[in-house]
């Protein structure tokens, strides 16, 4: 690596523009003034270069040095990352904290990976071994969930001159490569990547399986695939956060990246204090031990959300080729789009719509695109997937502002919050006409195993609940008793739905997570007492009948019981009471 | 003037062009971004500013006073700092204005130690999560809307709404449950008038509070762009009184509405491309460095609960100021001029309003186990009893159901004995809890679903009498 270096010229917040910096690239890291504060060139013309500054400019000056590192911004990958918190800069946060005390201070570094760390390094591969890109010449076990597989490096190939089991640190040689060109290259727990490339692999593959989180209104209506991507844009507290939490908490992902980008220091307290007391419903292992966290709050310097969103896709892209599915949250899409804008204005880029550039929908989609579904690099073609979900936070809560209305148009799932909802308190309040998803049809074969009805319940639950909001349109004005009877009983229903499986309170011991087959199960009782009171109707009974019994006023709590027989136990004595009403009327004809 | 530690740097008459508050200075040489600078005007007033923009040997400043007697023969001298403030606790029971000089007659302060105002950022890691919950006697705030220590919760508010009777009333009221200490007032007054100060100062002194509180007043005939600073100046010394002298500290900062005026002149004497409304796309940021500054650090026993006030313009929640508020703080308390014209003092409209960190401050061991069940069965009943409001505007009360005449009357009488209380009205949790209980009684039991059926069984009127 070749040093290049520079003179401020500049300083215009986080922009600085210097002169000199020789052989400099778009997108090197440099090493800003004499405090050597972390940038990144965004732009070169002539012998004047633009750097974008991540750290707080204050203080520099003119005629101060630039240091270029002739190398692009790095994410540092190795053991050590799970149950990390990051700033935007993969920076430990609690390293920071004991280094400089509670409150920030700027120009500290803090290599990502702890140093002294040793590791128990086992080897997959023995001396002799013919290795590639991508192949995995070993593990350790950093977490009791996660089985950290250390990868051959993109690039390189050659045969294992030697190899070592025992303790390591990052960067002690665990085995030596013999390359074809006669090199030895020493292979460490440690290696890099350059934040803004997406990692190779070998080729995609369809999705085929949902990412379970646990939530009735993503998994049975708005599902989201592994490997896919979700937006779920809201004005400000209509529940993105909380939602992408429970997420974060319950989904079934093997490693779960979230990245706080611009939003509340209080939220990233909120997880740290409550993520490592909270267990995987399905191992009974901590979540703690399967997370990293990357937390660039919003009074952290704008410009490294930028860099932060893309070090934390490229964490889960290292995850993905070991072989996992690793679940990529961000919270917020729109602060780092306006760090996008930030840096924009302050090139005097000709700005388009509200300020931002021009290729705001180009990086959008570019993001998004390294969600997928992969067949890593390797000879034993291990599979793994980068599922992306993002928080918009549209201005007003209009949807369609420029971040909104674009990343609107690249998600595979739209989970679309409604503030009246929110004000009333059902949540989460992702209303169930405006979302939607593009993985149904990939992802029934899932559901089907469940139950071989379950797409004919999902759709005719969502038929009830779009024909109620046009009969609450029209009850809305003439009153709903002016209703006739089947339509009073859809409204019936529907309120069912809502109250019933659409409302989950993320706060409740039970009910924060709901396994699938509760989710069917649930979905099938509520479907089979529609067709039953639809029956009932027919014969002339009238809603206010059916409404009143107090096993249907059960239906609506049915989501509390933990155990399926209890569920079933409650259906039956609907059952019962809507077979005796029955009775009556067909006396009575 | 206290800004500085030292009256040294080199003088520059060199002033190129004066546009709004901001001076182009050529010929400069060494100045760094952010730098203070002190600016003498042609008839002595000596007024402070910072570096926005420096390009080689050109800088362009931003001056935080009055604009007015800007001109091209200005002295400028660059300090060589960034902006510092002197502090000490003599600050306790001072008032100073918006470029921290003192009001109230007494001298000029000194400090053990001078910091740095404009950058202050809590490393996420070392936070501590609030949730030691307040009461402030105030039920539609203590019932559904849950404030707790190192909470920022702004009110949105109107022109002519009580903002500040309910501000005050909050902060002569506020208690720790199980704990003896009271908050330190630290007020930070951005563009409101002077009777509006008058009535805080009042306030404050009737109950003792004054001898707690510090207060940074930029009034409506000060010079705007003072406001930039004066809230970080406010919470600099809020942030000391917390974390150095382990005070628990609220913090009112009235009218943000005026602080992004400010920001806003500032950002149109730059040319800067605006986002919404005129306002620059910083603002967000810009909002949460002063917001953000809110919270608990973990072993400190200190604690800064933060109350901004803004009015809506246009009454227009949408607006850019209480949007981007709104996604920054931990909720909001929204008034609203309906109630309020109906005679419903606080005028809190609570479907709108929310208190995010409420779940972390009630519960069993805190307030009650019922009380989060209680809050969210308000909130549903209340949003079907206004809808039902609506409906009765358009069909007339007679063609509502049963279903829909309980909801409304229920509405109705949660507006007059649950949010309607007195000004000088302290009701206890206890009693806000009693009063929802009565009301959520007006309803069927298979309708209280929000609630859990123990809770029912436990605190339901219907089984306690019995
Ligand atoms: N699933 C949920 N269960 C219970 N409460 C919720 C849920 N989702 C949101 N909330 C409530 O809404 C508030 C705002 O949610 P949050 O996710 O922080 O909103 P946003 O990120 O959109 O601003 C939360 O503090 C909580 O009170
Ligand atoms: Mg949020």
């Amino acid at each position: 690596m070749s040093q290049q270096v520079g003179v401020i010229k500049r300083i215009n917040g986080s922009l600085v523009v210097a002169e000199g910096l020789k052989g400099a690239k778009t997108g090197d890291a440099v090493y800003i003034g004499e405090l050597r504060l972390i940038g990144e060139v965004i732009r070169i013309s002539g012998n004047l270069v633009a750097l974008q500054c991540y750290e707080d400019t204050s203080g520099l000056s003119p005629g101060e040095p630039v240091i270029g590192s002739g190398a692009p911004l790095l994410a540092e990958l190795g053991p050590g990352l799970i149950g990390e918190i990051f700033d935007g800069l993969e920076r430990s946060e609690v390293e920071f904290w004991k280094l400089t005390g509670p409150f920030m201070r700027r120009g500290v570094k803090i290599t990502p990976l702890r140093r002294d760390k040793k590791w128990y390094f086992e080897p997959g591969a023995k001396p002799g071994d013919e290795v590639g890109e991508g192949d995995v010449i070993g593990v350790v076990q950093e977490s009791s969930i996660v089985e950290h597989r250390i990868l051959v490096p993109a690039g390189l190939r050659g045969v294992i001159e030697s190899i070592e089991e025992g303790s390591f640190t990052v960067d002690d040689t665990v085995a030596v490569l013999a390359t074809p060109d006669g090199r030895s290259v020493p292979l460490k727990l440690v290696q890099y990547w350059p934040v803004r490339v997406p990692r190779p692999y070998r080729e995609r593959i369809p999705i085929d399986r949902p990412l379970i989180t646990g939530q009735r209104v993503i998994d049975t209506f708005f599902s989201v695939a592994k490997g896919g991507t979700a937006a779920i844009p809201g004005g400000f507290g209509s529940g993105k956060t909380i939602t992408l939490q429970q997420i974060a908490k319950w989904s079934d992902a093997d490693i779960v990246v979230y990245i706080g980008c611009g939003e509340r220091g209080n939220e990233m307290a909120d997880i740290l204090t409550n993520f490592p007391e909270l267990e995987d419903p399905r191992t009974g292992k901590k979540l703690i031990e399967r997370a990293i966290f990357i937390a660039n709050v919003s009074n952290l310097p704008v410009a490294a959300r930028e860099a932060s969103v893309y070090m934390g896709v490229t964490i889960a892209e290292y995850f993905r080729d070991q072989g996992y599915d690793v679940a990529v949250i961000i919270d917020s899409t729109s602060r780092w789009a306006e760090a996008l804008r930030d840096v924009s204005g302050r090139l005097e880029e000709i700005p388009a719509e509200e300020g931002y550039p021009a290729y705001l929908g180009e990086r959008i989609a570019e993001l998004y695109e390294r969600a997928g579904r992969v067949v890593a690099l390797g000879k034993d073609k291990r599979i793994g997937s980068v599922t992306i979900m993002g928080a918009v936070s549209p201005p007003g809560g209009d949807f369609s502002e420029p971040v909104t209305s674009t990343t609107m148009r690249f998600a595979g799932a739209l989970w679309a919050l409604d503030t009246d909802l929110a004000y009333r308190r059902h949540f989460p309040a992702i209303n169930w006409l405006r979302s939607f998803t593009r993985y149904v049809d990939a992802l029934e074969g899932f559901w089907i195993k469940l139950d071989s009805q379950w797409k004919m319940y999902r759709e005719k639950a969502l038929a009830v609940l779009e024909e109620a909001s046009r009969l609450e349109e029209i009850a809305r004005v003439i009153g709903e008793r002016a209703l006739p009877n089947d339509q009073r009983l859809i409204l019936l229903t529907a309120e069912i739905i809502k109250e019933g499986f659409l409302v989950q309170n993320a706060h409740h011991k039970v009910d924060t997570y709901c396994p699938p087959e509760k989710q069917v199960k649930l979905l099938k009782i509520m479907m089979g007492f529609h067709d039953f009171a639809s029956e009932l109707v027919r014969l002339g009974v009238p809603v206010e009948r059916i409404r009143s019994l107090r096993s249907v006023a059960e239906l609506l709590r049915l989501k509390e019981k933990e155990r399926l027989e209890e569920i079933d136990s409650a259906y039956e004595r609907v059952r019962k009471d809507l077979e005796k009403l029955k009775a009556e009327y067909q006396v009575a004809r | 003037m206290s800004f500085s530690r030292e009256k040294a740097g080199p003088v520059y008459r060199t002033v190129r062009e004066v546009r709004g508050p901001l001076l182009v200075v050529e010929g400069v040489r060494g100045v760094s971004y952010n730098e203070l600078v002190e600016v003498k005007l042609a008839d002595g007033t000596e007024i402070i500013g910072t570096v926005l923009d420096v390009y080689e040997d050109r800088a362009v400043v931003q001056v935080f006073g009055q604009t007015e007697g800007l001109s091209l023969d200005v002295a400028v001298r660059f300090t060589g700092d960034v902006m510092r403030i002197p502090l000490s606790d003599d600050l306790i029971g001072r008032v100073f204005n918006g470029s921290f000089r003192p009001l109230d007659g007494l001298p000029e302060p000194i400090g053990y130690e001078r910091r740095e105002i404009f950058v202050s950022v809590i490393n996420p890691a070392a936070r501590e999560p609030p949730s030691e919950f307040i009461q402030t006697g105030i039920s539609v705030i203590d019932g559904m809307n849950s404030l707790v220590r190192g909470q920022k919760l702004p009110i949105f508010s109107e022109a002519g709404l009580p903002h500040n009777v309910m501000a005050a009333q909050i902060a002569r009221q506020s208690t720790v449950l199980g704990s003896e200490e009271e908050f330190a007032v630290v007020l930070c007054a951005m563009g409101i008038k002077h009777e509006e100060y008058e009535y805080f100062r009042r306030e404050f002194e009737r109950t003792g509070a004054l001898d707690r509180a510090v207060m940074i007043l930029n009034l409506a005939d000060d010079p705007i762009i003072e406001r930039i600073i004066a809230p970080r100046i406010a919470l600099t010394i809020a942030e000391y009184l917390a974390f150095d002298l382990d005070m628990h500290v609220l913090a009112i900062l009235t009218d943000m509405t005026g602080y992004c005026e400010a920001l806003r002149s500032i950002s149109i004497a730059r040319e800067e491309v605006p986002a919404r409304k005129g306002y620059p796309g910083y603002m967000y940021s810009d909002l949460a460095s002063i917001y953000e500054r809110a919270g608990k650090i973990k072993g400190e026993k200190g604690s800064i609960t933060m109350m901004p006030i803004l009015t809506m313009p246009g009454g227009d929640i949408t607006h850019p100021i209480p949007d981007l508020t709104g996604y920054i703080t931990e909720g909001q308390l929204i008034l609203s001029r309906e109630l309020y014209g109906r005679g419903i003092y606080p005028p809190v409209n609570p479907l709108p309003s929310l208190s995010r960190l409420m779940k972390d401050g009630v519960g069993p061991g805190r307030t009650r186990e019922d009380h989060m069940e209680v809050s969210n069965q308000l909130y549903m009943a209340y949003a079907e009893g206004v809808k039902a409001r609506d409906l009765a505007r358009i069909v007339g009360e007679l063609s509502l159901s049963d279903r829909e005449r309980r909801y409304l009357r229920f509405a109705e009488e949660f507006e007059r004995s649950f949010i309607n209380q007195g000004v000088y009205e302290n009701r206890p949790i206890e009693k806000t809890l009693e009063i929802a209980w009565d009301l959520l009684s007006m309803l069927p039991e298979d309708d209280l679903v929000r609630i859990s059926e123990e809770n029912i069984r436990k605190y339901h009127p219907k089984y306690r009498s019995a």
